[in-house]
């Protein structure tokens, strides 16, 4: 293995451990909001360090030139699904008036 | 101006995604851009605010440091996961964001969004509803160091 | 260089995000599963174009990508303005 091949292998390995690390959240996490957390941690580091990963191994290539599209579109799309996911459920909850979040135990 | 530039980033986005370089998809490139453009044109969705491309070089400061921060709260997030208390403590805190144009208030709230363990759950024009995962999240987003990015960003 | 950790790693992503997206509690942890699910799917695409060394993966996760955010948006704006309908055991919070 060469020495772009070590790299790409690294890169890909740590994403890949935070994307199962953020699935982990995903489920530990108690409330909604906490796990939004969560999951963004798959969206921004688990995806980035994979994304990145491939990009060594592609090298200087359309390949990777299609995989920085791919990068820019988590990177400006996973905002938008997370803020409207977020507004949305903070607005059901102002409808049916149970506070959000705070106390970990409840189960919602 | 504004449709010559994004008739050549169309362009662009058309060479990487075919990958043939034969010269009749090539020329079907540059007839589809331009068309693009013009529909782009006709239905006036091209405006300063779609089309930031005069604050490139601003960006190519401000991307290393935000990609910097979300390393670093992706990380503490991560230590919050695996450690076995689950030493979370979420809190709900209003900011007040200190940018003029919606452009800038979105780059911010957007900001706040990516960076793990901060997520902007309002975002209205002079306060933005922010949910943390730890004060020290919270205390983060407040003390305005994104934020005064954000509008040295927006006005150069 | 080595598919087979980062494979099982995204399967093993996915197999979570689904456990999660059965088990709710509400509609909109199911949302954010299954936006999870898209993520993970994109990734996994983008790994199998190196692992089969057939061109084309990479367009199929930019398509995903895409169609992962907008049926998320869908889904939530069906849920503001639609007829909910019955969101399993969260159908009583989530009538309006």
């Amino acid at each position: 293995m060469s020495a772009q091949d070590w790299i790409a292998t690294l890169l890909v390995s740590a994403g890949g451990v935070f994307c199962v690390i953020g699935a982990v959240g995903l489920i530990r996490m108690p409330t909604f909001f906490t796990r939004m957390h969560a999951a963004s941690v798959i969206e921004t580091l688990g995806a980035g360090l994979v994304i990145a990963g491939l990009m060594v191994k592609a090298g200087l290539s359309l390949e990777s030139g299609k995989l920085a599209i791919l990068g820019l579109l988590i990177f400006f799309a996973s905002p938008a699904a997370t803020h409207a996911l977020a507004k949305a459920a903070w607005e059901r909850r102002r409808e049916v008036g149970r506070d959000v979040g705070i106390p970990p135990g409840e189960d919602s | 101006m504004r449709y010559a530039v994004a008739a050549l980033a169309f362009f662009a986005f058309w060479v990487v995604m075919s990958g043939y370089f034969t010269p009749f998809l090539l020329w079907a490139g540059v007839g589809c851009s331009i068309a693009v453009a013009l529909f782009a044109r006709r239905l006036r969705v091209v405006d300063p605010e779609t089309h930031p491309s005069s604050s490139f070089p601003l960006m190519l400061r401000y991307w290393p440091w935000l990609a910097w921060e979300i390393v670093k709260s992706a990380w503490d997030v991560t230590r919050l996961i695996v450690s076995p208390r689950l030493p979370i403590s979420p809190t709900m805190i209003r900011v007040r964001p200190t940018q003029q144009s919606d452009v800038g208030r979105v780059i911010y709230a957007n900001s706040i969004t990516l960076t793990p363990g901060t997520i902007t759950v309002l975002a209205e024009d002079g306060e933005f509803l922010v949910h943390a995962i730890t004060q020290a999240g919270a205390e983060g987003v407040t003390s305005g160091d994104m934020d005064r990015r954000v509008t040295a960003f927006e006005r150069p | 260089m080595m598919y087979l950790p980062i494979i099982a790693a995204l399967l093993a992503t996915l197999a979570l995000a689904l456990a999660r997206a059965f088990a709710g509690p509400t509609v909109f942890d199911r949302v954010l599963a299954v936006n999870t699910v898209g993520t993970g799917a994109m990734l996994l695409l983008a790994v199998l174009q190196f692992l089969t060394d057939r061109p084309g993966y990479t367009d199929l996760a930019i398509v995903y990508g895409l169609l992962n955010l907008v049926g998320t948006i869908a889904i939530l704006k069906f849920l503001r303005v639609g007829d909910l309908g019955h969101g399993g055991d969260d159908g009583k919070e989530a009538r309006r």
